[in-house]
């Protein structure tokens, strides 16, 4: 699905803040991806989903060496892959059935075919009540919530979360990480970024650990 | 399970900002410039159009005084002459009190005609204009008399023509201008929406959007925004138009002026038309501008 091989990546002309990263995010596979802040894992998210290029090394995504990628088609693989954001990039003037519907809005599907897929979703992750409010008046929690379904609408292949329990409390993360386990056990890939080794320890999955850009893999 | 339709999606790019209004009143006022000069463009050209077709309805024939002519004999003979020629509808001899009206605001009322050189003048009006023959009017004056010259107004067309072709040149560069200082306006606006949006582009491209629907959504958005400008600088223009036709009306001897020069300054049909054009042309320029403006920043 996702292959890194010897990727570096430097901003600009400073150090690189990764260095001869290599791993493979197979199908199906469930992991996590940790490190002390500022290791890089928001970074490696960042690569992992096109958003930037490597500085050097090989990515490929889906098969697909992403330094040869039209932007056509750097856009379309885009939509295998849902991410959930650390700081949630709800659209604060869309409700939140809105936001959740947007990636499929976008693909150009008529609101009455997704229309009751949309508020299953918004159900499961316990949103039903929230469905016209807009985020500026949700909660930490709703908006992180509101920001899984926008990311699993579409049924990704892959789904990246970037932090996702950082902004709620201890019993609302443990409940996340098992909607990302119940995806997982979908057929879903998930790879989460998290520096809390405490809600890592309840749950036996492979960890990616970062420490001054480079990488270890614990399987 | 079917759940009940929800509200209808709301637009991708945010709603109405202060920069936005400004940029609804910039089409405005660029769309106001823009039928103005369009009003006046056709303004003038149905003037010189109407003037010329007045013109060209009428011809004089002058006929010099010499030492010894019989004057009076003499416009009769070429009156006679020139009433044979086809195409001709009606010729009249000019009376000599006429004649001294023509001369009464350079040489005052107590003259006497015959004690100057002055040309007696035949008014001749022009009835089927393919049936003439300019040249055949010329050669019969010319056989008919020796002391008569004929003029067909052509130097006054040709200026009259080039003076207007001149402004209605000038109108469409005008014109041009505006729309031009309209798209550049909407190229700044455009930037500065995407600028300010960054933060939806960013989540439109994470979640797969194409930057074809990208582009649309921003030009559906800026097509809002020209049309409700375009509307509105159109209804100001005719507005402007009624008023102007009202205010030229009461001037008095200064409107009938007016009104003889420009033929008034009512708009007709044509001219609605025109603004009604121009409104769309202003909202299409105006999203087919900002497609391209945002389609180039994300590239």
């Amino acid at each position: 699905m996702i292959r890194f091989e010897n990727v570096g990546l430097r901003y600009g002309t400073g150090p690189e803040v990764l260095r001869d990263v290599s791993f493979h995010i197979k199908p199906r596979s469930f992991q996590f991806l940790t490190g002390p802040s500022g290791a890089g894992k928001t970074s490696l998210i960042r690569l992992m989903f096109l958003a930037i290029r490597q500085s050097r090394g090989l990515i490929s995504v889906f098969d697909q060496d992403t330094s040869t990628l039209t932007r056509k088609t750097r856009q379309s693989l885009r939509r295998r892959i849902g991410v959930v954001f650390q700081d949630f990039r709800l659209l604060p003037h869309l409700s939140t059935y809105q936001n959740v519907a947007l990636p499929l809005r976008v693909q150009g599907k008529d609101e009455s075919s997704y229309r009751n897929d949309v508020t299953e979703l918004l159900n499961w992750v316990g949103l039903g009540d929230r469905i016209h409010a807009l985020p500026p008046v949700l909660s930490g929690g709703e908006k992180q919530r509101a920001a899984i379904a926008r990311a699993l609408i579409s049924q990704p292949e892959v789904l990246l979360a970037d932090e996702p329990t950082g902004n709620v409390d201890p019993p609302l993360a443990r409940r996340l990480i098992r909607l990302f386990v119940e995806l997982n056990r979908s057929g879903t890939s998930v790879v989460i970024a998290t520096h809390d080794i405490a809600l890592m320890d309840m749950f036996d999955s492979r960890r990616l650990i970062l420490t001054d850009g480079r990488l270890e893999i614990h399987d | 399970m079917k759940y009940p339709r929800h509200a209808p999606p709301s637009s991708i790019v945010p709603p109405q900002s202060i920069a936005g209004r400004a940029l609804v009143l910039v089409v405005t006022i660029m769309t106001l410039l823009a039928c103005l000069t369009y009003g006046a463009v056709t303004l003038v050209y149905d003037a010189a159009r109407d003037w010329q077709s007045d013109i060209a309805t009428e011809m004089t024939v002058q006929i010099r005084p010499a030492e010894g002519l019989d004057l009076p004999a003499e416009i009769e003979k070429v009156r006679k002459a020139v009433a044979a020629v086809p195409g001709i509808a009606s010729v009249a001899a000019m009376d000599d009190r006429s004649t001294l009206s023509l001369l009464e605001p350079w040489l005052g009322g107590n003259i006497d005609i015959n004690d100057l050189p002055v040309p007696r003048l035949l008014v001749l009006t022009v009835g089927e204009r393919d049936k003439l023959d300019m040249n055949r009017l010329r050669n019969v004056l010319k056989e008919t008399s020796s002391h008569a010259w004929l003029d067909d107004h052509s130097t006054w067309t040709a200026r009259l023509r080039g003076m207007a072709n001149t402004l209605i040149v000038a109108g469409i560069l005008v014109l041009l201008l505006v729309l031009g200082a309209m798209v550049l306006a909407i190229v700044f606006a455009t930037r500065a929406a995407m600028a300010g949006n960054r933060e939806v582009v960013d989540v439109l491209h994470f979640i797969g959007a194409e930057d074809r629907f990208i582009a649309g959504e921003f030009q559906k958005h800026f097509l809002g925004m020209g049309l409700k400008g375009g509307f509105a600088g159109g209804v100001l223009a005719v507005v402007l138009f009624a008023a102007l036709s009202l205010l030229a009306g009461s001037f008095g001897s200064s409107g009938d002026t007016l009104d003889l020069m420009f033929g008034g300054f009512s708009i007709g049909l044509g001219a609605y038309i025109g603004v009604a054009i121009l409104v769309l042309v202003v909202a299409a320029l105006t999203a087919l501008t900002s497609r391209i403006a945002v389609q180039t920043y994300l590239e």
